[in-house]
């Protein structure tokens, strides 16, 4: 998106004795997944590794075979916002990837 | 994933970046057309019934909250989140942009078409356009015929009267051009 965010309302909580909101721990990351698909071509997924994470060579054909040959692979991890961030590149290039609390 | 499994007119190298591919007339036709259906079926989106013309309140308007109904267009526009209120919040704020970066890149493939054969030389930028834009292609196609991993269904093996045998080739001769500008890319 660009510079422009459209968030929800901060709505006040006031102080209460009920049960406080579950909130997911901060300290665990999120993780981008890429799952196969029978589409989209080994070299093209390769090369989406390299070009968008700036992956090696290697790196990026040991995800593409993981991709391949398990299902899917963790290709990113980090805060949420920034496996959002992935997970749309990645639909941008045609991947079908999905994020997850990494628990 | 899908393997390679032709080889057709290929793109190559240009010196300073970029990439140039030769087509023949028919080859460009079929390419033009097959992409303007793609930009007819990507569209504008849905846009609510009283959407209005303020540019300020399109900056503002919120996307669809659930994934297309046809098939092709839910494969360019996943589910970002298994959980469907994650996914329907995620797709309100993200489908539209990308619904218009899918529509400039074949818009691009359009206009470099329309530059004329024989030759057409891409610039960097141009090539990852065209990249985008044939794999959505690719994807389209690859939902509609319902390919599958080991193509148990023999689509590569259809006989010449089989009603989907065009699409098949335009599928396959598509995966071809994709492979060579990844290897082009790559060089």
């Amino acid at each position: 998106m660009g510079d422009v965010t459209v968030a929800p309302t901060e709505i006040e909580r006031p102080e209460s004795s009920e049960a406080p909101f579950e909130v997911p721990e901060p300290d665990v990351p999120w993780v981008t997944l890429v799952h196969n698909d029978p589409v989209n071509l080994m070299s093209y997924v390769t090369y989406v590794f390299q070009a968008y994470f700036g992956y090696s060579k290697s790196k990026a054909t040991k995800l593409m075979k993981d991709v391949h040959y398990k299902g899917r692979a963790v290709v990113s991890s980090g805060s949420r916002e920034e496996m959002e961030r992935d997970v749309q590149a990645m639909h941008g290039y045609g991947l079908w990837a999905t994020l997850s609390q990494d628990r | 994933m899908a393997r390679r499994r032709a080889r057709a007119g290929s793109f190559e190298p240009v010196r300073g970046g970029g990439a140039a591919i030769a087509l023949d007339e028919v080859e460009i036709s079929i390419l033009r057309s097959l992409t303007v259906q793609l930009m007819e079926l990507i569209g504008p989106g849905e846009q609510p019934a009283d959407a209005d013309q303020d540019p300020l309140a399109q900056l503002f308007a919120e996307g669809p909250s659930k994934p297309p109904d046809d098939p092709a267009l839910a494969r360019l526009f996943p589910d970002a989140y298994e959980g469907s209120a994650d996914a329907s919040e995620f797709r309100r704020f993200t489908e539209n942009d990308l619904r218009a970066r899918k529509r400039e890149d074949a818009l691009a493939v359009v206009r470099g078409l329309d530059a004329g054969g024989p030759v057409l030389k891409l610039t960097p930028d141009e090539a990852r356009q065209w990249l985008g834009t044939l794999n959505d292609l690719r994807l389209t196609l690859g939902t509609r015929l319902e390919v599958t991993e080991d193509d148990g269904d023999g689509l590569y093996r259809l006989p010449d009267s089989d009603p989907r045998k065009p699409l098949v080739m335009a599928y396959l001769w598509l995966g071809g051009l994709q492979e060579s500008l990844v290897e082009t890319l790559l060089g």
